[in-house]
């Protein structure tokens, strides 16, 4: 049982939440990029929290269901129709055998997460399905889908409707202030450094991937030219010698040699990876504390949020197609 | 983040494993990662379950703990010996690197297997260790144009460091031959409990020359 690839689309690829604990090989983490419609990808569909989903970028991802199941697509609003029916992101939709699932192209931020009831059985490799392409590691092939493919996943025949009300979905703006805890080399960076980064525009360059978002805008300069390397968490703000900042993600080497300014809340690195070339982002700095009560807030906010659920049949009260 | 020290020492090497070791104990299930490098070792922990602050006094008290402050001397790192192929079908920058030196070839692998190197780091592709320090008479800058692909086994240099490539990449290290060992191992993990590299970040390691056909018995690629 599985879907097959009928259209890969500009970027698809297989994320569950990420490989952890392998750093000491060399080994990225991978994962989603937006890991809170990813989360809400499979709490709607009642799967793993860790399951395997399809990270769509910008999207033109088209599967044939080979399988009666459930899916649900998160994340920026990329045009959804089975059998070439409109169907509604942030909820689950049946789907039977030989059903055809198109995903369109995004109207606004770049990413989202197609969702399978169980989610998608492959094989993990290091503990995680995550694929980083640069390490050919995890999905399948450890590459990105390609036409064909054949994604296995199991026959599942009771799910709950569930959806996100509308006013409780993620929006995707074209701006975004990024938190920033300053690092330990903060303190090579000048004042008038600091205050040029925490009071410029920056603008999301093309050569932005999931090892990094590269930005352009008032060069930053630093004492340090390089640093020992030494490794890199993620959100890391790098500053190499241009002094365009680069924000390092999921798929970004573990260790690296330029001086850091500080790193970006992972809330916020998952809104940035919505914005697409020429978007821009500012930075605001943030202390540890504060960055610790934010997550906190986040994380009870994202699991306690309540579902809705549609009948089964029939319409919703909207009027919507269920 | 931790910092052991500020330049690349035997000692701050021992500091770095006696931290790892140090958080492995202290922080059990907070921890997420380690990364350790050169002089530093990153902690990663999980920002639902503690806080920096804990983390950091967790850190103070394990590294002045005794225990683990002589864990370089209970368990020091092991030391490894890699075979290599040295020739110019096996590393193309060998004999241009020799001639940039104004040695001999014979004399540029005799210094390369001459010194014992520590793995300082792992990083830049999975299974990729930085190795120091080469002698300084072989020591060559990167190339000004790194190689689309650089074959998997390739051993090379770059300034006073050395590494094997684990796979095929692209690089701008000077290659100068081949270890048909593999450096990392993707499938290892599924087939028993053997490790998928035969170095960790604190080992030595040690070259030694073989010939083509003892680098062809041993699963060596020339391709």
């Amino acid at each position: 049982m599985s879907m097959t690839v009928v259209q890969a689309g500009i970027l698809s690829l297989l994320q569950d939440s990420g490989r952890y604990g392998h750093h000491r090989l060399g080994l990225s983490n991978g994962g989603p990029l937006d890991a809170l419609a990813f989360h809400y990808c499979n709490r709607l569909l009642q799967n793993p929290a860790h399951a395997t989903t399809i990270e769509i970028s910008v999207g033109g991802l088209q599967l044939a269901a080979q399988v009666d199941t459930y899916i649900c697509l998160a994340g920026a609003p990329m045009p959804l129709t089975i059998n070439g029916e409109e169907r509604g992101l942030w909820e689950v939709h049946r789907v039977r055998s030989t059903d055809s699932i198109r995903i369109g192209i995004a109207r606004s931020g770049c990413r989202s997460y197609l969702g399978v009831a169980d989610g998608f059985l492959v094989e993990p490799s290091f503990g995680s399905t995550a694929t980083v392409v640069r390490e050919h590691i995890g999905g399948l092939r450890g590459e990105r889908l390609r036409n064909g493919d054949v994604l296995p996943c199991g026959a599942v025949t009771a799910r709950k409707h569930f959806y996100l009300a509308e006013p409780d979905r993620p929006r995707y703006q074209n701006t975004l202030t990024v938190r920033v805890v300053p690092g330990y080399q903060q303190r090579h960076f000048s004042r008038v450094q600091q205050r040029r980064f925490f009071g410029s525009t920056y603008l999301v360059s093309e050569r932005s991937d999931r090892m990094g978002y590269r930005l352009q805008g008032p060069g930053i300069s630093c004492a340090l030219e390089g640093i020992l390397s030494e490794g890199i968490c993620s959100g890391a703000i790098q500053i190499p010698p241009d002094g365009q900042p680069i924000v390092l993600l999921n798929d970004r080497q573990t260790i690296g040699g330029y001086p850091k300014i500080g790193a970006a809340l992972s809330l916020d690195t998952a809104r940035l990876s919505q914005l697409r070339p020429g978007h821009s982002v500012h930075f605001a700095p943030i202390t540890p504390h504060t960055a610790h009560k934010a997550l906190r807030l986040a994380q009870r906010f994202a699991l306690q949020r309540p579902l809705r659920e549609r009948p089964a049949t029939g319409r919703p009260a909207d009027g919507r197609p269920a | 983040m931790l910092y052991l020290g500020q330049a690349v020492t035997a000692e701050t090497s021992a500091g770095v494993r006696a931290a790892v070791a140090a958080a492995e104990a202290a922080l059990g299930e907070d921890l997420v990662d380690l990364v350790p490098s050169y002089a530093s070792l990153l902690i990663l922990y999980d920002p639902l379950r503690t806080d920096h602050l804990s983390v950091a006094r967790r850190m103070r008290g394990a590294l002045h703990n005794p225990r683990h402050r002589h864990v370089e001397v209970a368990q020091p790192g092991r030391t490894v010996v890699l075979p290599v192929y040295y020739a110019a079908e096996a590393g193309a920058d060998l004999e241009s690197l020799a001639a940039r030196a104004g040695l001999p070839v014979q004399e540029v692998i005799a210094l390369h297997t001459g010194t014992e190197y520590r793995v300082h780091a792992i990083g830049f592709a999975p299974g990729f260790a930085y190795l120091g320090e080469v002698d300084e008479r072989i020591a060559a800058p990167r190339l000004a144009t790194p190689r689309a692909r650089v074959p998997r086994g390739s051993v090379a240099i770059a300034e006073r460091q050395t590494a094997v490539y684990p796979a095929d990449s692209p690089g701008g290290w000077n290659l100068i031959g081949r270890c048909p060992v593999p450096l990392f191992d993707r499938d290892a993990q599924s087939r028993s409990a053997e490790p998928c590299m035969p170095i960790a970040v604190g080992d030595s390691v040690r070259f030694e020359a073989i010939d083509r056909a003892r680098f062809l018995a041993l699963g060596g690629d020339l391709s």
